[in-house]
Formats: C-alpha cells, sequence, structure tokens
C-alpha cells in the first residue's frame, strides 16, 4: 500500500480504520436495532430459561436464545453468533469476496471444554461403567468424534477462517474478559506492522451454561438480584451487587486507511490507540493502587498520541461489581484529574450485562456507534448514586454531546488490562 | 546464514521441563541416549510421558502453588526457568516491560466430583436439580481459576512480576506457534524488545485423555516413535511439557550484555482443511520463504497421527534433510510443542551438533549443523514452520 504521509499517524504507522461493524445481544440482531435498543435504555437481561434453575443462588442472564445450536455448548451458540456478525461486518465493509477475506482472523472465545449434556450423553451409552472410565469407554467407541472436533480450543476459529476465506493461522485469544478488546490490539499491530491491510476481529461468548455460572456464582461475583432481572445489573449504584453474565457478539472490519481509501469504502472509525498493562496482584482482584490500570489508560493515550483532555467519552468496563466500579473510577480519576467528574463515563453492561469474553469487541461497536451518532447510551438502573463515585455515568436516558474522541477499558481475571482509543471518522 | 539485524529475534533464556528431566544439558543429555520415559500403568491402555517433577519451590512460593492445577505449576516454574536464565528474574525494571504470549488449553476438572455427578444423576428424582445442587455444594471455588487459560499467563506475572503485557492464544499446536510468530514479529517492528514466550502442557489428566480418545488419536499399541505408528493406523501419546523462550531484540540484549543462545530468523504459521496435499503446498511455500539452507537439520513436530505424519514424511523426504521428530521421545505436548522445539533447535545449532535418530527413517547426520528447521504440523491443523540459527 502507498506510503503516502495523509494515511500515516504522527508515528508513521499506518493509520488503523474501522470499515465493517457486526452485533448481536440479548437485545437482538444486527447494529443499527441494537444500537437503537440501547439507546432507549432497553434490557436484555431476563430470568433463565435454557436449563433448569433449582438451588442456583443466581437465576438470570442475558441469553442469547434466538439462535438455534446443536449440539447445544458453549463453543457452538459462540461459532454461530461469531458466524452472524462477520456476515454482517464484511457485508457493511464490503470488503474482499464471498469466501475470501483478504486478512487474518483474530477471535476472542471463551475457554473450551466437554459440557453436561455431552458427559451426560456419554456415560448413558455405558450404563455399567462409573465416572471416566465410562466416558472413556464411550468415547473409544467412536460415536463421538463430533465432540472431539467441537471441543478442540482451534475448531471455532478454524471453521470461521474456512467459512469467510480469511488469510493465514486463525488466532483465538483469551485473555478473560479482556478478549474482545484483545482480538482489536493484535489486529491494529498487524496491520500497524504492515503484516496486512485488513483484518476480521471478532468477540463472541455463549457461556451460559449451569457450571460456567456456578464457577462465578461461587467466587461471589454475580448479582443475585433475580426478582425484577432488568434491574439487576447496576454499574456505579450504591446498590450494585454483581454482575450479570450474558452472550453475544461482535465483529469489526480493520483496515488501513490506505487500503479502505483505495477501495472507496465507507469510515466508520478510527482506533486511534491501544495500552495494555498486566498485574501481578491477585488472580481476581486488582491492585488497590490501580497502577496497572492507569498505566493502560495512559499507554493507550500515549499510543494515540494524544492528551486526556483530547478523550470527550468513556465506555466503562462498568461490570457492576462492587470492586470493579469503585476501582474502575478511581483510576479515571487518577488519569482524568478535575475533568473526570463531568466526563460521560457510561457502562453498556447496564442493559447486555456482562458478555465476559466478547465484551471488550461489543463494547468497541458501542462505543464507535456512539462517536458516529454523537449520542452516549445510558447507564440504566441507576437510581441510588454511589457517593464514593461522585462520576456522571449519563444515568438513565441517553444523551447528545460532542466528542471528539472516546476510550473503551476493559479489565479481565489474571490481571488483563486494555484500554483502546476511537475517535470517529 | 540471513544478515543479522538489530531487530533480530534472539533467544536469550531457555526454560524447559518435560519427562526428561529440567533444563537443556539434561534433555541434550538424555536426546544423545535415546530412551523415553513412560508410565504404562497410570492411565492403562494409554500411556503417558510423565513429567520430571521439578522441585517447585525452587520457583514458585507454597501459597502459590495451592492457587494452581499441574499444568500452571508446570508453566509457572519453565517460566521461572527462563527468566532465569536471561538473567531478567527478579529485575523489576526489564519485566516491567516484558511481553507475554502464552499457548494454552484449559486446566483439569475435579474428577471425583464429575464422577460423583455422572453416578448420582441418573438415579435422582431431577436430574437438573441434581446437577445444580452438586454443583453449588461440591466444586471448589477456587478451581475456575486454576481452569481458565490465561491463568497460566496469570500466575505468570503473580509468581514472577513479568507485567509488560499478556496476551493468551489457544487453538492446540498453532497456538504456541503463533505465539512465536507474533513475537518474532513484534521484535522485527520495534513493537517491544523483550518477550516471554511459551506454554505448559499436562498430560496426565483423565480430561485430556478423554477429549483425544473420542477422536479416535491415541496410541494403545507397544510403544514406537511417530513415524513407525503409521502402518497401524498412528496415534499420539501424550507428554506433559513446559517450555518458555525469553526473545529479545539483538540491539537490547547487546545493550544489557545479555548472551543469547540463538536466533529465531523466521516464523511462518498456515492452515488448510488437509485435504491430500494441501498441507505439504504449505509446507513447501514456508520452506521456499527460509531461502538457501546451509548445514540444516530438521526438528519435526510430527504428532503421530496416520494420515498428517504420513504426509510429513514424505514432504521432508523431498527436504533431503536429516530429520528428528522429537515427540519419539518427549511425548506430543500440543500448546508448548513447537516451543519446545524452538528450544531444542537453539540447543542443536549453538553445540552444532545433532543427536541422533529416534525413530526409523531418520538418517544419522555426521557433520556439524549450523541451522535447524522446525516444523509443526498440528495433529488436526495448522502447519508452522521456524528456522533457527546461531545468534551470532
Amino acid at each position: 500500500m502507498s506510503q503516502n504521509a495523509a494515511d500515516l499517524d504522527r508515528q508513521g504507522r499506518p493509520v488503523v480504520v474501522v470499515t465493517g461493524m457486526g452485533l448481536l445481544t440479548s437485545l437482538g440482531e444486527g447494529v443499527e436495532d441494537n444500537w437503537r435498543r440501547l439507546c432507549a435504555g432497553d434490557s436484555g437481561i431476563r430470568r433463565i430459561g435454557r436449563f433448569a434453575l433449582d438451588g442456583l443462588r443466581t437465576t438470570i442472564a442475558g441469553t442469547v436464545d434466538f439462535v438455534p445450536a446443536e449440539p447445544n455448548c458453549a463453543p457452538e451458540l459462540s461459532e454461530r453468533m461469531a458466524d452472524r456478525v462477520c456476515r454482517e461486518a464484511i457485508a457493511q465493509s464490503g470488503i474482499g469476496a464471498r469466501g475470501d477475506f483478504p486478512g487474518p482472523l483474530f477471535l476472542a472465545l471463551p475457554p473450551v471444554e466437554l459440557e453436561w449434556p455431552q458427559r451426560q450423553a456419554m456415560a448413558a451409552t455405558v450404563p455399567d461403567a462409573e465416572g471416566y472410565g465410562a466416558l472413556l469407554l464411550a468415547a473409544g467407541s467412536g460415536a463421538f468424534k463430533g465432540y472431539y472436533e467441537r471441543f478442540l480450543f482451534g475448531s471455532v476459529a478454524e471453521n470461521l477462517a474456512v467459512r469467510f476465506g480469511t488469510r493465514g493461522s486463525p488466532v483465538a485469544v483469551s485473555t478473560a474478559c479482556a478478549s474482545g478488546a484483545t482480538a482489536i490490539q493484535l489486529a491494529l499491530e498487524a496491520i500497524r506492522r504492515g503484516e496486512a491491510e485488513a483484518a476480521l476481529c471478532v468477540g463472541t461468548d455463549a457461556s451460559v451454561n449451569p457450571e460456567s455460572l456456578v464457577r462465578f456464582s461461587l467466587l461471589s461475583a454475580l448479582s443475585t438480584r433475580n426478582e425484577v432481572p432488568e434491574a439487576a445489573s447496576r454499574p456505579f449504584s450504591k446498590d450494585r451487587d454483581g454482575f450479570v453474565m450474558a452472550e453475544g457478539a461482535a465483529a469489526l472490519v480493520l483496515e488501513s486507511l490506505a487500503s479502505a481509501k483505495a477501495r472507496g469504502a465507507r469510515i466508520l472509525g478510527v482506533v486511534e490507540g491501544c495500552g495494555e498493562r498486566a498485574d501481578s496482584f491477585h488472580r481476581t482482584r486488582s491492585n488497590p493502587d490501580g497502577r496497572p490500570i492507569i498505566a493502560s489508560m495512559a499507554d493507550a493515550l500515549e499510543d494515540a498520541g494524544v492528551a486526556a483532555d483530547a478523550v470527550d467519552y468513556i465506555n466503562a468496563h462498568g461490570t457492576s461489581t462492587p470492586e470493579n466500579d469503585r476501582m474502575e473510577w478511581h483510576c479515571v480519576a487518577a488519569v482524568f484529574g478535575e475533568r473526570a467528574g463531568s466526563l460521560p463515563i457510561s457502562s453498556t453492561k447496564s442493559m447486555l450485562g456482562h458478555t465476559l469474553t466478547a465484551a471488550g469487541t461489543i463494547e468497541a461497536v458501542v462505543t464507535l456507534l456512539s462517536l458516529r451518532d454523537q449520542r452516549i447510551a445510558p447507564t440504566i438502573n441507576y437510581l441510588t448514586p454511589d457517593p464514593a463515585l461522585p462520576l456522571d455515568c449519563v444515568p438513565n436516558v441517553a444523551r447528545d454531546a460532542v466528542m471528539r474522541r472516546a476510550i473503551s477499558n476493559s479489565f479481565g481475571f489474571g490481571g488483563q488490562n486494555l484500554c483502546l482509543v476511537l475517535k470517529p471518522e | 546464514m540471513r544478515e543479522s539485524g538489530p531487530r533480530d529475534a534472539l533467544i536469550t533464556g531457555i526454560g524447559l521441563v518435560s519427562s526428561l528431566g529440567e533444563g537443556m544439558a539434561a534433555h541434550r543429555a538424555i536426546l544423545a541416549a535415546g530412551q523415553p520415559v513412560l508410565d504404562r500403568t497410570s492411565f492403562a491402555p494409554w500411556m503417558v510421558h510423565p513429567l520430571a517433577t521439578p522441585d517447585y519451590d525452587r520457583m514458585i512460593p507454597k501459597r502459590d502453588q495451592r492457587q494452581m492445577e499441574p499444568w500452571q505449576r508446570i508453566g509457572t516454574y519453565a517460566a521461572g526457568l527462563a527468566l532465569e536464565a536471561a538473567g531478567i528474574r527478579g529485575d523489576a525494571e526489564l519485566l516491567g516491560r516484558t511481553h507475554m504470549l502464552v499457548a494454552a488449553g484449559g486446566g483439569e476438572r475435579d474428577y471425583e466430583v464429575d464422577a460423583a455427578i455422572l453416578a448420582g444423576m441418573p438415579k435422582a428424582a431431577d436430574p437438573a436439580a441434581y446437577l445444580n445442587e452438586h454443583l453449588m455444594s461440591d466444586l471448589r471455588p477456587t478451581l475456575f481459576l486454576a481452569q481458565l487459560s490465561n491463568l497460566l499467563a496469570g500466575n505468570i506475572s503473580i509468581v514472577h512480576g513479568v507485567v509488560g503485557s499478556s496476551r493468551t492464544l489457544m487453538g492446540e499446536e498453532a497456538a504456541g506457534a503463533d505465539a512465536a510468530r507474533i513475537a518474532c514479529a513484534r521484535i522485527a517492528a520495534g513493537q517491544g524488545d523483550l518477550f516471554l514466550v511459551g506454554g505448559s502442557y499436562n498430560a496426565q489428566r483423565l480430561d485430556i485423555l478423554l477429549q483425544y480418545e473420542m477422536g479416535g488419536a491415541l496410541w494403545k499399541q507397544p510403544f514406537t516413535g511417530v513415524w513407525s505408528r503409521r502402518a497401524d493406523g498412528g496415534g499420539m501419546v501424550m507428554g506433559s511439557l513446559g517450555c518458555f523462550l525469553v526473545l529479545e531484540s539483538r540491539a537490547h540484549a547487546e545493550l544489557r550484555g545479555a548472551t543469547a543462545t540463538a536466533r529465531i530468523a523466521a516464523v511462518a504459521t498456515d492452515r488448510c482443511r488437509r485435504y491430500p496435499g494441501e498441507a505439504t503446498a504449505n509446507a513447501q511455500r514456508q520452506l521456499a520463504g527460509l531461502g538457501a539452507l546451509d548445514a540444516a537439520a530438521v526438528l519435526s513436530g510430527a504428532s503421530g497421527m496416520a494420515a498428517a505424519t504420513a504426509e510429513e514424511a514424505v514432504f521432508l523426504a523431498t527436504t533431503g534433510l536429516p530429520v528428528r521428530a522429537t515427540a519419539s521421545l518427549l511425548g506430543h505436548s500440543m500448546e508448548p510443542s513447537f516451543i519446545a522445539n524452538l528450544a531444542i533447535a537453539a540447543d542443536v545449532v549453538t553445540q552444532g551438533w545433532l543427536f541422533p535418530p529416534l525413530d526409523a527413517g531418520e538418517a544419522v547426520m555426521t557433520g556439524p549443523v549450523r541451522q535447524a528447521v522446525v516444523t509443526g504440523w498440528g495433529h488436526w491443523r495448522g502447519e508452522s514452520m521456524a528456522l533457527v540459527e546461531k545468534a551470532a
């Protein structure tokens, strides 16, 4: 591609733009439909209908129930959702040809393992044996070869690579709840290196099953406000009591500005910078001094070549756990100083719940839509302000605002902290 | 040899633990002797190459060991060895800008809980309620953190203080090769100077055996090397292993006076659907990209799976290079297998000597070795290749 200075950033790297987006959540399918409902403050959280709820402390989630998946398991539904958002994003971008995407695939995917319906099905074929002995006997019969491919860590990315004709080895990434942003980061770096002119970034997560829910429940991470599901996720409120698990997927076509201009593509936004730091404090908790989170935001701004006062909106990680929201505010205040209290900081998770692996990708799409329409989707369920968090969370109602650029935060278990800097076309 | 430059990716530290022991010197000696270590009884009729359990206390505080499952201990220990070898263990300034690329699957399950639930569910009045009740009461809350793919990297951050960045790739063998490829590409492009790249595998797991038994992918006949299994249907013998490399730009290594063992001159990865000849076409393209070779040997990641191993054998024969498939001795270790072969390749070019054949059909190499080609054909998908040379 051309080395035209207009296509390079201040550090002489290719400017990376977004030319296609796809979105599918518990609110429905399609970017525009989701965006309309988010601006209306709709919640996708509901009582779980997919499995029995006896004995569970949390019985609500933002499930995606309108996409058929057989066998019903996380990798299958994750792949089906990813397939749909890729189609939407590629169609909007107009890049390549059908089944021929001219760049690599970066996929954020939840870790894969055999699930209970499959274990039960296998054990039922050998009623005389017990435990793993039974499962291994069933496996040895050869009747479950389909499960083998389904539950490889590489098969979702492989199948998407085949279907969309992406180039090279597909990269599946897991950085816990920052995965969706990591997929964008890896693509940004690859295009900046000149390794690719375009990349397909996908985040997808369909983890609402009994064991995954119980795992988070046992860590006391989930809201137990089961009575009014749509009011359970309440980021930044004083009475927030945990996150709400949710499903969804998003895709972005990232492309060098030179490539997008050359083919006359419509530019939906710019991925201006990215910052990342790992935290060594604890497996699930952030360092109380917030240094890694603060550094990830500062690094992102430096990478984008802008100062903090050039940011007009923050799409927060905002999970609605007591700890996350407190830490995030503390760190935003450290980076943005006196401006922090008047800077709009909203959490998409108030409406969609926490889509875990997919959250970073979904929220990047939502942030780009905010910038496009100069309109901020609200933090719903904000009725009891937390005096310890004196922030403008765009409470309950969408708001128009003039925004030059925004940041989107993603944090995850295992010390993962990532910040993206996005700006409109 | 390719021209050298300040953005070369040098290996300045290696950490390797496996069934053969710990460290490059131990592996060199046992590779020369050619005797695998096997556990044929614990998981019969399957066999595994069991980990020669290292002294974890040397690298991992007891309280942290208790938070981990074996795959995390193996990897965290190997990472510590690599950091120590590179002279950066405990150096907060350097660790603060060390970037991690980890290849990982998931952690082991609690087999007793699984077995109890499987036994109880069919008899329960309400099986779904039974499942919920037992998951809620029997799962250890912290087990989840020993299972999440990115919590090997998370533990390395906690134990060793590596905090520059942390990315975990999933996808069996290809994840390890892509981790190395991305690290080398970032070094070449100036997107970082110092990287910790690797992964770990605990083969001594019922849930691992289950996954590959579903695919009919495990070798159950008397032990042979990987090439010799083809005639009897092929199959894998899994091996426990952890391997991490410290990769560093030449400029950065020289500035801090670090000693490099070798240089990764090229890494390429690709995929195909494995229709006959497709993997060969990928490998041919990758080989052509390496340019002219000089006194080269091949370290193959062949898994033992019949079709892929047979096709790779034919491809490698066309190169005329001496070959060693290390899975014949170490077992197949999935995510870290490619990284481990990079480590062994680094030692081979540093020593200038290739260890004797490990299986029928592998040729003796008498002359000095100057370059090592590493191949990584995944047991299901993914074809990778790297070129390793002396650092100087």
